[in-house]
């Protein structure tokens, strides 16, 4: 149910950004800290229209959001298994942390 | 009211909000699952993960050595470093109360009273959050604002931190021990607080039964405290935030304690982030020799282990800003909390009996 219904919406998400070439990335929350293809990462370079999905993939919840001007969100409690996505729509850097564990950040640099 | 900082031009507000109260309906309640995959036999393979480093790490500019430790181990112990010349370090965390002291809520030369529990220092250097509210973000910056006006040791004082550092400076054997300890560096309220933070990393439990049992010796864990590390990790979920090596997240989670629905309660990690679900949030902290320093939680509200653990059964008290990742209704039997309560107790490692260190006079 949870799930269907959180899915349902952030799919839309994409439809809507309106860029053809936008691409989805997949950032996992795992051992507490941000994973991109099975390697913890800082820092990530994308481009204005991408979408970052974040994917808890840690036993127990994280709460990812950012106070940034170019990407402002916060994304609330999401255990593991689920995701939910952002758009970047202006280029900048977005300084992304979990409010929950303190050493968590990641730096988005949207272009 | 969550709704006001989400910003997604993307996404109209009624979509937002049908998608908020779906989230949070059928989301808060849910737990995540602790799927440790833990075997639960001594020396076990999936368990290693339970074993601390055998030295706590430390910084480059401030590599352990022992002279460092040795000095810090003064300085802790040493009321020259008050504003008053009448508090230590050790003044609240004391060895012999597992670094702690055996209060509810600290209490400051003078009967003033801090409102806080006083953490243990043991396995400090493992962590990289430090201060019931996570401001400080390790040993060397703790013990560089632990000299300041406002802190603990300078309760009664008016006398500036820069004021004690000249007073050290006049007892020449600590002029001589901090040449050799951090050559070049002087006798400084940086030099002081590295020191203290080399020492407190000496300052580590990882040889308790517990450990010994990780390593596969069967005989040094009871039945019962198998079974209480079994539903420590299952059952109660308490590995949820209490994690392997040191059982802690470097997280903060608001658990409910009755305190939180006082009006002025203690805002916690709030102060730091200013997050609602960080509004009575505390720091994880470590459960390594646990039973040494009762009473426990920030305010001191749990008298015994077992305390604590009718506390987590209950899911909390105050449930107005809970963690989600706090277990509800975990049924506990009363069995259950014995368990946990035996292995709790198997936590603690063994120390030798504790060498006071003797100060230099001049
Ligand atoms: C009056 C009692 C008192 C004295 C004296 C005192 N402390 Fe503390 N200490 C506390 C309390 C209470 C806290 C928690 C405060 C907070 O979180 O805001 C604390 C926290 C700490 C922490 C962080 C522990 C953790 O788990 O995050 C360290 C490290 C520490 N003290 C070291 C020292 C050192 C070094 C000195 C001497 C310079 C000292 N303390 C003197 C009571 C005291
Ligand atoms: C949601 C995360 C979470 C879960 C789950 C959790 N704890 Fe905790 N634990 C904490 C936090 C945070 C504190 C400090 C809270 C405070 O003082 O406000 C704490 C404090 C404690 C303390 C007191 C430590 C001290 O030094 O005062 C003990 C003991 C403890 N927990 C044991 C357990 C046991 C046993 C379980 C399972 C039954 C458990 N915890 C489940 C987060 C958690
Ligand atoms: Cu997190």
């Amino acid at each position: 149910m949870a799930k269907r219904s959180t899915m349902v919406f952030f799919t839309t998400t994409l439809a809507m950004t309106g860029n053809l070439w936008a691409q989805e990335l997949v950032v996992d929350q795992k051992n507490r800290s941000f994973v991109k293809d099975g390697a913890e990462i800082k820092t990530l370079d994308i481009k204005v229209g991408d979408v970052i999905r974040f994917k808890n993939e840690d036993p127990f919840f994280h709460s990812i959001f950012s106070e940034s001007e170019t990407a402002k969100f916060d994304l609330g409690n999401y255990p593991k298994g689920q995701s939910k996505t952002v758009t970047f729509e202006k280029a900048g850097k977005v300084d992304i942390e979990c409010a929950i564990h303190s050493k968590m950040h990641l730096t988005v640099n949207v272009k | 009211m969550m709704l006001k900082s989400r910003k997604y031009r993307t996404f109209n507000r009624k979509d937002l909000l049908a998608q908020a109260i779906a989230f949070g309906l059928v989301a808060a309640p849910m737990v995540a699952q602790a799927d440790a995959g833990y075997v639960y036999e001594a020396g076990h393979a999936s368990l290693k993960e339970w074993l601390l480093p055998d030295a706590a790490p430390s910084p480059d500019d401030n590599k352990y050595s022992e002279k460092r430790a040795n000095l810090g181990k003064q300085l802790f112990f040493d009321p020259r470093l008050s504003g008053t010349g009448q508090v230590t370090c050790a003044s609240c965390h004391f060895p012999e109360r597992g670094w702690a002291d055996g209060l509810p809520t600290a209490v400051r030369f003078q009967g003033k009273n801090v409102g806080l529990a006083t953490p243990t220092i043991i396995n400090l250097g493992y962590n990289d959050v430090l201060m019931w509210d996570g401001r400080m973000p390790n040993l060397e910056k703790q013990g560089f604002a632990g000299q300041g006006k406002p802190a603990d040791i300078n309760a009664g004082s008016t006398v500036e931190p820069e004021v004690v550092i000249e007073r050290l400076n006049k007892v020449k054997a600590y002029v001589k021990l901090f040449e050799g300890a951090y050559p070049g560096e002087g006798l400084t309220r940086e030099s002081v607080a590295k020191a203290l933070a080399a020492f407190e990393r000496t300052i580590v439990s990882r040889t308790s039964p517990f450990d010994r049992w990780v390593k596969g010796d069967k005989s040094a864990l009871t039945e019962q405290q198998v079974k209480g590390f079994k539903a420590f990790v299952e059952k109660a979920k308490c590995v949820t935030c209490h994690l392997a090596p040191n059982f802690n997240d470097g997280g903060f989670h608001n658990i409910g304690l009755k305190s939180f629905g006082d009006a002025d309660h203690n805002a916690g990690r709030f102060k730091q982030m200013k997050r609602k679900s960080m509004d009575g949030a505390f720091k994880t902290p470590t459960l390594r020799d646990i039973n040494q320093t009762a009473p426990y939680f920030h305010d001191g509200s749990a008298a015994t282990l077992k305390d604590v653990v009718e506390h987590y059964a209950l899911g909390g008290m105050v449930k107005t800003n809970l963690s989600p990742s706090l277990p509800q209704d975990i049924a506990l039997t009363a069995q259950d909390k014995d368990d946990i309560v035996a292995f709790m107790n198997a936590l603690t490692s063994e120390q030798p009996m504790f060498v006071y260190p003797v100060l230099p006079q001049n």
